[in-house]
């Protein structure tokens, strides 16, 4: 299909050649048809910079201030604040005050200009597990307030503390995939309709993460400064991993072709599989690693088990399109494991270490991206003889994923 | 994180690259925020209060604007401690009768002042300050008040106290609302003796009197007080975002923590007066307390002998007293509202006992 449009695309673009050689046009060297342009949008961008801008009136109303708080850090009797000009005007916080209680501060600059960024550190006994409003007060008389819903210590960034999340990712992710991948001799052994049902039962597993991932998004994406863009991030971060999976899988293919090698095709549809449940467990990394940080998880068996359920049910998604084939050297199932798993680490590290939520955005919009181009991979194999992909079995397998998937969620509260 | 009424603009981030460079220059005037007013030096590397000379608080210590920020009072035309025992008896003459006229002269003038250090607050006010003048007479003597406004908004002045419906400077009776330019004179006895207040009474009320038209009238009584060291306390606030809900700064005589840095000076064992004015908006109640002292509280000041013996009193809008109290010991003592979230954004001071 991917040739057919290659080629469609060809002949578009020689019926369209012999239309612009009867003009004059076609005399002047390409290079001279894109200075042209380029000069006059130059001259015209010059033009507004230095006159244009004096035959606009200044706006009316009072300067329109925007700050954003990007990160903030606790530490003994001290509150760290990241913040960053948003609006179009420069916004120069002259007092901060906390829980209706001013305080002494420093601050790295005077003022922020837009997309710039300062940092305020506040000097404030605070109380560990009390909620913090901080009200900074702008040169307009403006306010700005940022909310800590629970104070607590940021942890210190060593290595007991990356060594804790590594732990934690390690049984969130890699454990948990693993050993839903020891069901492949079982899968093995069963025969092929069941294996296009179990193949309807990932699709909607995924399908249930996906949305899962674009609702945590957009939950991000709200509480993110916007200044990057807020949810545009998820659908840009989406966008580029489903594209970029589809031309990786179109390259894959067109070399297998011209190896005429056949027979890794199921396994790169499970690669596909390994690294969109991977993105995806990356984004659940960065959900357990950022809660863990604010003091708002409790980390406990209760956690790592009902994650070890959830996830176990990725593993069975990644080894399902091998079941009818040869059976994959142990180092690549290991390497399939990792693929999956080991996101959650890097996630699990990043979200405790104060993140940006907008590049959280992104990444989860990747993870999402990801997953919906496995889903579109995997359709093919549930199609039954007659070339159906929906029929009551697949339909009966989707809702079973959906349903596992939903009933492990709860255990792990969402 | 939420900003109040503030407009977006401008929010894609698709557009930057190419208004950012450009803006500056394309939007003349687009920086409206002022330099930082002389005396402030933000950036002065604080921390906790060791070493700091008069600054007060941080951490631990007690809430203070950041470290070694003041108010430029002289760029603001008034200073708190001046207002402190700044009474205006008017011109003095007497009338046929040997009746005594007191002449004064307000008039309304817009005028951003600073109310915390860096902090610009487009203030509406009586002869360029917050509180405007402390007028004073004594009972039965006649009151002519010129007001003149020069503001671009209409404005009143509307006494407590004994008048007539015309001179009450409300809209719609007598003069009614003075437009912007306009003038007129307002005249009455001065009765009942006490502490009173006077305040712009057009719409919206709350505003009027929240962006600083207001001031003390203090009608003494025919025999007079004891002789005493007096001094007015208008507790203020400022509500700089506008957002009708509350105020960002508290005070006495406008400039949050003002007395924490310069205390008040007074005399060991010697009486002291203070006619205390709540004229804050937005909040529904004030308080007044001071620290190793109980004061005689007269409230309203309309009976010459005290009600109550107390360190604390609570003032709900417009309400006023007069406290009388002597320091039996020297030393720094504090006083803020017992409302304790305005002394912590600002309405607290000392006194310092010599």
């Amino acid at each position: 299909m991917a040739t057919d449009s290659a080629t469609g695309r060809e002949m578009a673009a020689d019926t369209a050649t012999p239309a612009t050689a009867t003009t004059p046009l076609r005399r002047v060297p390409g290079w001279a048809l894109a200075l042209v342009p380029l000069t006059v949008i130059v001259a015209a961008l010059v033009a507004l910079l230095t006159v244009g801008g004096n035959t606009l009136d200044a706006r009316t109303g009072p300067a329109v201030e925007d700050l954003a708080v990007e990160q903030t850090v606790l530490r003994p009797g001290r509150i760290e604040l990241t913040v960053r000009g948003v609006g179009p005007d420069p916004v120069n916080v002259q007092q901060v005050f906390v829980n209706d209680a001013y305080v002494d501060f420093t601050e790295s600059a005077d003022a922020v200009d837009r997309l710039e960024t300062q940092t305020l550190v506040l000097d404030y006994p605070w109380q560990e597990g009390s909620p913090l409003l901080i009200t900074m007060l702008t040169s307009s008389g403006a306010t700005f307030e940022h909310e800590v819903e629970v104070a607590v210590a940021t942890p210190e960034a060593d290595s007991g503390f990356y060594g804790l999340m590594a732990l934690l990712g390690t049984y969130v992710g890699i454990i948990p995939v693993t050993l839903g991948m020891l069901f492949l001799p079982l899968l093995r052994r069963a025969r092929e309709q069941w294996t296009r049902i179990l193949m309807a039962g990932t699709v909607g597993l995924l399908g249930f993460l996906a949305v899962d991932g674009f609702l945590e998004g957009t939950e991000v994406a709200a509480g993110s400064a916007g200044v990057f863009g807020g949810v545009e991030l998820l659908f840009v971060g989406a966008a580029l991993a489903y594209l970029s999976l589809v031309a990786l899988g179109r390259w894959l293919r067109d070399r297998r072709e011209r190896a005429a090698k056949a027979g890794s095709g199921p396994f790169q549809l499970a690669v596909l599989v390994a690294v969109g449940i991977g993105l995806h467990n990356f984004g659940e990394g960065l959900a357990i690693g950022s809660a863990y940080a604010i003091g708002e998880l409790a980390l406990g068996t209760f956690l790592v088990v009902g994650f070890a359920l959830h996830n176990t049910t990725e593993g069975l998604a990644i080894v399902a399109p091998l079941a009818h084939r040869a059976p994959p050297a142990l180092w690549r199932l290991a390497l399939l494991g990792l693929v999956a798993g080991a996101p959650a680490i890097l996630g699990a590290v990043v979200g405790a270490s104060a993140y940006n939520p907008e590049v959280a955005v992104f990444l989860i919009g990747v993870g999402v991206g990801a997953i919906v181009q496995v889903i579109v991979q995997l359709v093919p194999a549930m199609r039954d003889q007659t070339g159906r992909a929906l029929y009551p079995a697949s339909v009966a397998g989707i809702l079973t994923g959906v349903a596992i998937l939903y009933a492990t969620g709860l255990l792990v509260g969402g | 994180m939420r900003a109040i009424s503030r407009r977006r603009l401008l929010g894609g981030a698709a557009v930057a690259g190419v208004t950012v460079p450009v803006l500056p220059y394309a939007l003349p005037g687009a920086h409206p925020n002022p330099p930082a007013a002389a005396g402030v030096s933000p950036g002065q590397t604080g921390g906790h209060s060791s070493g700091r000379g008069s600054q007060h608080g941080g951490g631990h210590e007690g809430p203070t604007f950041q470290a070694g920020a003041v108010v430029d009072h002289a760029a603001n035309g008034f200073h708190p401690t001046d207002i402190l025992r700044d009474f205006d008896y008017g011109t003095v003459t007497r009338l046929p009768g040997g009746r005594v006229l007191r002449e004064y002269e307000l008039f309304a003038q817009d005028k951003e002042i600073e109310v915390a250090p860096g902090v610009r607050y487009p203030a509406w006010t009586y002869n360029g300050r917050v509180p405007g003048p402390t007028l004073r007479a004594t009972e039965g003597d006649l009151m002519r008040v010129r007001f003149v406004n020069g503001s671009e908004h209409p404005h009143t002045i509307h006494f407590h106290g004994f008048h007539t419906a015309e001179m009450d400077g409300v809209p719609g009776i007598g003069a009614g609302t003075i437009p912007a330019g306009g003038e007129t004179t307002y005249e009455f006895e001065a009765e009942p003796f006490g502490l009173h207040l006077y305040h712009c009474h057009v719409g919206p009320l709350a505003e009027h009197i929240a962006r600083g038209l207001y001031g003390a009238y203090i009608c003494d009584p025919k025999p007079g007080r004891p002789e005493a060291d007096e001094m007015v306390m208008v507790m203020n606030g400022f509500n700089t975002n506008f957002d009708a809900a509350s105020n960002q700064t508290y005070a006495i005589n406008t400039i949050a923590f003002h007395h924490m840095n310069e205390p008040i000076e007074v005399a060991r064992g010697e009486l002291l007066r203070i006619y205390l004015v709540n004229t804050l908006e937005y909040d529904p109640i004030n308080s007044f307390h001071v620290h190793a002292n109980f004061f005689d509280y007269y409230p309203t000041g309309t009976r010459l002998e005290p009600r109550d013996l107390t360190d604390t009193v609570v003032l709900g809008q417009g309400e006023r007293g007069i406290l009388e109290l002597r320091f039996k010991h020297r030393g720094d003592f504090m006083f803020h509202a017992h409302k304790t979230e305005f002394a912590e954004l600002g309405w607290m001071g000392m006194f310092r006992v010599v």
